[in-house]
């Protein structure tokens, strides 16, 4: 079984992000890291293709200036190689030109099953997996809490608002998972050895036979006009608990008339 | 370039409006002249369903049908091209951050080759054009944004972003409820993309208020210190009327169900008290609940972020504020 899992290369998600002052865009200029949501799916693909008894894991993704260090981390995972995706010509791409851009690389896989994250730690738009699965005419179940695959199906316990609804579909289809599908495995040593010498292929927009004005700041049919302070959330009053923290918490309570 | 038509994905459950379909009709209104919805669901839930979006402003209700096993977005989404290509675009399309909703808005910018803005939490006009606004870094800064392409602009927009309110002349007249074909083959094809299908639901139990139509909001974090110490969340947001919620590390943690989850990647509240016991405050839980009345904190750490933005702050021992106030209001009822 060929699976394919798009990861996403993020900043490091422990300091909080920034605003480049001009374009309002995140910073994308230091480090990145593998999304901490993507590690879900890495997991969960390299789970499959060991009970369907072989097969291989790819990881797709597109990152400014050849960024692979995220790469290394899922390849250390146990995942057998990689399509990086990175040109200037991508910069201020949105949600919509970064599903063409990997639509396109996914199509060199012709994987049976896509996974992806519902939705990534820096950008968290939660649409992209879906315009990747329109734009290859796939089926999709999104927020997967529990998946399988049993012949040529992929059996999926769907997150709702009401509990979850148990979601077939016929295989090649694209499958989001949510944080605690699985329990991700850290990368041993033996497999930090190993990734080093997995393949990355890296591409540009030239090669995924794809126009320039669909991607970058020219393919991006939105724009920021501006970043402003929230209005403040004035701090009221703090107390410590001598043993009578909850009748100051019955008080207010009682003033907003809620009891 | 002022804003004439706007589309409202009305999302419904068991023959009822969800709020969020509600909040997103009371903005179109107020941001143009004409508003429709686009539903689905079996005939008699549609008709209930519609009565209600006339009541808070869609004249005419485009109805995609029951959808069966079908998930919706791959529908949803073919219906709404079709519309666009009958009646022209329209210059907004507003759809709720549900689960489907996401699935509809990817499945529609394909087909329209339009971006989408997502977690919105407020529209405005400016000069006839629609400018999105959203919160990041924890709600502490306010990002715009607009669409430069062509129309239909489409929103994807967090619940209580805005109040529902009733229209001023509901009622007056019927909606118009207009069948939307779905043809499996030509422009709007559904084909493969649709052959995903629902083979059993699972409703989870919970009673009490729903957690973002809650007025009282309890919600545990990791210094409740054991999944077992959740009982006393529940217990108390019982006694106050409200629902229990959850910081992401006890839903991460599996003590919780995601469906209680709280924050960015969570539910939105605006209750009238959010009680908060041992959580901290990251930046991506405030952004969920910031918006609430009235704060309430208990943290054993008197730096806890938390603090900032609470009405009130108890630097305590969760293990003995949360008995202690279950007792005290037990006792009054
Ligand atoms: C992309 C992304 C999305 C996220 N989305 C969300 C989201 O939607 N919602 C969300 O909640 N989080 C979200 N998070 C996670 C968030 O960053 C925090 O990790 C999480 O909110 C922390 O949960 P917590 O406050 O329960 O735990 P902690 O941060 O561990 O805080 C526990 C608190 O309990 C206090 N405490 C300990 N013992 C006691 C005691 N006995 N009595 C009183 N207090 C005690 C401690 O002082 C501490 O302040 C997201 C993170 C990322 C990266
Ligand atoms: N640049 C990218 N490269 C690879 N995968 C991505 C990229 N952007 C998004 N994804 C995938 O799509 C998911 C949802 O992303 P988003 O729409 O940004 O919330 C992510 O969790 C990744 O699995």
């Amino acid at each position: 079984m060929k699976i394919a899992v798009c990861v996403k290369q993020v900043p490091d998600t422990a300091s909080p992000g920034k605003l480049d002052p001009t374009t309002h865009t995140l910073e994308r200029t230091g480090k990145l890291m593998l999304d901490p949501s993507d590690e879900f799916g890495v997991e969960m693909a390299l789970q499959l293709v060991q009970q369907a008894g072989g097969g291989e894991v790819t990881l797709v993704s597109m990152a400014p200036h050849g960024e692979v260090s995220g790469l290394r981390t899922a390849l250390a995972m146990g995942a057998d190689k990689a399509i990086l995706v990175s040109d200037e010509s991508l910069q201020g791409s949105d949600a919509l030109g970064t599903a063409k851009v990997l639509a396109k690389a996914l199509q060199r896989v012709q994987p049976d099953l896509i996974l992806a994250a519902t939705e990534s730690t820096d950008g968290y738009t939660g649409t992209l997996p879906v315009q990747v699965a329109e734009l290859l005419g796939l089926p999709s179940i999104t927020f997967a809490k529990r998946v399988r695959v049993e012949g040529d199906k992929v059996l999926v316990d769907r997150q709702t608002e009401a509990g979850y609804d148990e979601v077939e579909s016929p295989l090649p289809a694209l499958v989001t998972v949510t944080a605690g599908v699985v329990e991700p495995r850290y990368p041993s040593f033996k497999g930090i050895m190993a990734a080093k010498n997995r393949p990355i292929d890296q591409l540009k927009v030239a090669d995924l036979d794809l126009s320039t004005d669909d991607v970058g700041w020219h393919g991006a049919g939105q724009e920021i006009v501006s970043v402003e302070p929230a209005e403040a959330r004035q701090a009221g009053e703090i107390v410590v608990d001598e043993g009578d923290g909850h009748e100051r918490i019955v008080a207010f309570l009682e003033q907003l008339k809620v009891i | 370039m002022a804003t004439d038509r706007i589309l409202v994905v009305a999302e419904s459950y068991a023959g009822k409006a969800l709020p969020v379909s509600l909040e997103l009709l009371t903005k179109a209104r107020q941001l143009a002249g004409t508003v429709e919805a686009v539903t689905w669901g079996t005939p008699s839930d549609t008709a209930a369903v519609a009565s209600q979006l006339a009541g808070f402003g869609a004249t005419k209700i485009y109805s995609v049908g029951d959808l069966g096993a079908a998930l919706p977005g791959v529908p949803v989404a073919a219906a709404i091209e079709a519309l666009v290509q009958q009646s022209g675009p329209p210059d907004a399309i507003l759809i709720p951050t549900t689960y489907d909703g996401r699935d509809i808005a990817g499945r529609l910018s394909v087909r329209l080759d339009r971006s989408v803005l997502t977690n919105v939490v407020g529209i405005t006009s400016h000069d006839g054009a629609l400018v999105s606004e959203h919160a990041i870094f924890g709600g502490s800064e306010v990002l715009k944004a607009r669409f430069t392409g062509a129309a239909p602009a489409i929103f994807v927009v967090r619940a209580k972003s805005f109040a529902a309110e009733e229209s001023a002349d509901a009622g007056r007249a019927a909606p118009e409820v207009v069948t939307v074909d779905v043809p499996d083959t030509g422009p709007t094809n559904t084909g493969a993309t649709n052959t995903a299908t629902v083979t059993a639901r699972h409703v989870e139990e919970r009673t009490g208020p729903k957690l973002d139509e809650a007025t009282v909001v309890v919600s545990g974090g990791r210094g409740l210190g054991e999944a077992g110490r959740y009982q006393l969340i529940e217990e108390l947001a019982k006694l106050l009327h409200g629902a229990p919620g959850a910081s992401r590390a006890i839903v991460d943690a599996g003590w919780v169900p995601y469906a209680y989850q709280v924050g960015q990647t969570g539910k939105t509240v605006k209750p009238t008290v959010y009680i908060a016991a041992g959580i901290s405050g990251a930046t991506q839980h405030m952004v969920g609940m910031k918006g609430s009345k009235n704060i309430v904190a208990i943290n054993k750490d008197a730096e806890a972020p938390i603090f900032a933005i609470a009405d009130l702050g108890i630097v305590g021992d969760v293990q003995k504020v949360l008995p202690k106030l279950i007792e005290a209001l037990k006792a009054r009822s």
